[in-house]
């Protein structure tokens, strides 16, 4: 049984996640601390960005917009001394789902390259928004006075605690993920994935379902930028640079497309390769680009997949 | 009011700069429209092409003998990596030649790092190309007018090419039905490495030419990449006539935004907050265009295929 052997990977992911804060104290090294923090909140965009692109077919290259709206919501609260969390989070929420329903509706309306390329530059005209407007810091960014404030709730300028709740909250949102996928909605999106055609034909409204779906993964990705400007302490324009959505995709597809599990896998992954390289050399990208056109090219179905062991999936489109 | 000899000295700037933008989707579009793959490291021979350019007219002190070792040099390199990579691709989803043009891209840029360091390079130019003609008291760069004037030659050959040779035929057939004419026995493959190699090569021409205006600078790839892709979906996938309006209409309207967009605001608004969205919406500018023509036109202006 293949979901198996995936639950077990993730039992183990999570079980060693949970030891992070422990083995940072006691090694005296609070970089891991960080380290895991950072590799569980990308794990909740590639998460979501899984839910559209590995269920629903709809291959988003600018997923990352949505974590910087996330983000900046908060930093802008802050900003003006709303530091609470109960509002600035719902807000954040809210901002992403609102712009989510916008792009979606514009973008959802083509299909194919066209989807990548207008997702693309949708979210790359929200970096430049962000780059122009001077007053939240522009291109330089805009520190966070202070961590979202959820009263006595949970004290985020303790580090161990925020480690915690991004941890419950990755798997608040794997749960969710497992549950939309296997739900009838769920259903609807992969056979809108397969054949639309087919889908529209027996009477459902396919468009309105994928908006729905970009939308649930464009709020999802804005609490991963919720809980980024509080890791980072900081927002700025780069968290939306096209690029950052490309490394959400690429996390992705190391852990292994549309499987339920694979993006966490695949966060993990990127980011322990990107700080063994950058430990190898300072050019880490010369290595890193080469290594991600042979895994495009040979290893299909992503970590997960060697683990299913399903040769015969090579031949399958993405 | 805004002064009329400013206005046309952008509006100058606008089309000078759609010309760049126009060599750089007319290869794009061709590759998107023959073998449907997305090739987002077309920004990547743009910048190897100019830092290139920009090496060899430092060294030999000579700007045509920079643009004649770098467009050669990059074809062969466009040619390489279409034989190495980009082949295998054709048949995967638009998913995998995303990824792997990706990676393409941050392999170059590191590269481009590691050999010319993290500072970008200015190119100069040749006193005879670096002065100016003055039309109706409008001083008028005469390097931007050569770069004016190589962007109309190049539209007029790729129409030539397009329309009416045979190599334009099969491109052409190649674009609208790909199986059939390799039914017919045509060899695509061999077009469609043509083709690639010529869009390197005009990437590598706007990226020698841009080179003087904006130095040549690790990411200027990317940066114009993405306008390039709006140009393209503007214009309609595949199609020449559509990449050369698009690009003219996207370069115009980049350039006059940002230079005219905060006087237009301030007629009907506060001059402060004029001069915060003025900047705001200029850069949103072609983005808001793109949705706007998508919405009326998800093909584009000139869709080239049918179906």
């Amino acid at each position: 049984m293949k979901f198996d052997r995936q639950a077990i990977v993730v039992a183990i992911v999570f079980v060693l996640l949970a030891f992070v804060p422990l083995i940072a104290s006691l090694t005296e090294v609070p970089f891991y601390l960080d380290l895991g923090r950072r590799m569980m909140i990308l794990a909740i965009g590639a998460l979501s960005l899984n839910l559209i692109m590995g269920y629903g077919g709809m291959i988003s290259f600018g997923h990352a917009v949505f974590i910087g709206i996330g983000a900046y919501v908060v930093g802008i609260c802050a900003e003006h001394e709303i530091v609470s969390g109960f509002i600035q989070w719902p807000l954040a929420l809210l901002a992403c789902a609102v712009v989510a329903v916008i792009f979606g509706s514009i973008s959802l309306r083509t299909r194919g390259v066209y989807f990548i390329m207008i997702t693309l530059a949708l979210a790359q005209m929200m970096y430049f928004l962000g780059v122009s407007v001077d007053r939240y810091g522009g291109d330089d960014g805009l520190p966070l006075a202070e961590p979202s404030d959820f009263s006595s709730l949970i004290d985020l300028s303790e580090k161990t605690s925020l480690y915690y709740l991004v941890f419950v909250l990755l798997l608040l949102c794997l749960w969710i993920c497992q549950r939309l996928v296997n739900s009838r909605f769920g259903m609807v999106i992969q056979g809108a994935r397969s054949n639309e055609a087919r889908m529209e034909a027996i009477g459902f409204p396919t468009f309105r379902y994928k908006l729905t779906a970009f939308v649930i993964a464009g709020v999802m990705a804005g609490l991963a930028g919720a809980l980024l400007a509080n890791h980072t302490d900081f927002v700025n324009p780069d968290m939306m640079h096209w690029t950052r959505s490309g490394d959400l995709i690429i996390m992705v597809l190391l852990g292994g497309m549309g499987s339920l599990a694979g993006p966490i896998v695949g966060a993990l992954v990127f980011i322990l390769l990107e700080e063994a390289l950058t430990g190898v050399t300072e050019y880490w990208q010369l290595i890193f680009g080469p290594f991600l056109i042979l895994v495009v090219l040979y290893a299909r179905g992503g970590l997960l997949g060697f683990l299913e062991k399903q040769p015969s999936s090579e031949k399958t489109r993405g | 009011m805004v002064d009329p000899a400013l206005l046309f000295e952008q509006l100058f700037n606008g089309v000078q700069y759609g010309i760049l933008l126009f060599l750089l989707a007319a290869g794009l579009t061709l590759v998107f429209g023959i073998m449907d793959m997305m090739n987002l490291a077309h920004g990547s021979l743009y910048m190897m092409g100019a830092y290139i350019a920009a090496t060899v007219t430092l060294a030999a002190d000579s700007f045509l003998l920079g643009i004649a070792v770098a467009l050669p040099a990059t074809l062969i390199l466009g040619v390489v990596l279409e034989v190495i990579v980009l082949r295998r691709l054709y048949d995967r989803g638009h998913l995998d030649q995303v990824l792997a043009t990706f990676g393409m891209i941050l392999f170059f840029n590191e590269l481009v790092r590691l050999i010319w360091g993290p500072e970008g390079i200015e190119v100069p130019l040749p006193t005879i190309l670096n002065q100016s003609l003055t039309l109706f008291t409008i001083p008028l760069p005469i390097y931007r007018i050569v770069v004016i004037a190589v962007g109309l030659l190049v539209a007029a050959f790729l129409y030539f090419l397009v329309v009416k040779t045979r190599t334009g035929m099969l491109i052409r057939a190649g674009a609208s039905n790909r199986e059939m004419i390799g039914a017919l026995g045509i060899d695509i493959k061999r077009v469609f490495t043509l083709v690639f190699g010529l869009g390197a090569a005009l990437a590598a021409l706007a990226g020698v030419m841009a080179g003087p205006i904006f130095a040549a600078t690790i990411g200027m790839g990317e940066h114009i990449l993405i306008q390039v892709l709006v140009v393209i979906v503007i214009g309609g996938i595949g199609s020449i006539r559509g990449a050369f309006v698009g690009a003219l209409l996207i370069g115009v309207i980049e350039i006059l935004g940002r230079s005219f967009l905060d006087d237009l605001f301030k007629l009907f608004m506060p001059v402060n907050a004029a001069e915060t969205a003025a900047p705001a919406v200029a850069s949103m500018l072609i983005y808001i265009l793109m949705a706007g023509v998508l919405f009326f036109r998800p093909q584009g202006l000139f869709p080239a295929r049918s179906g």
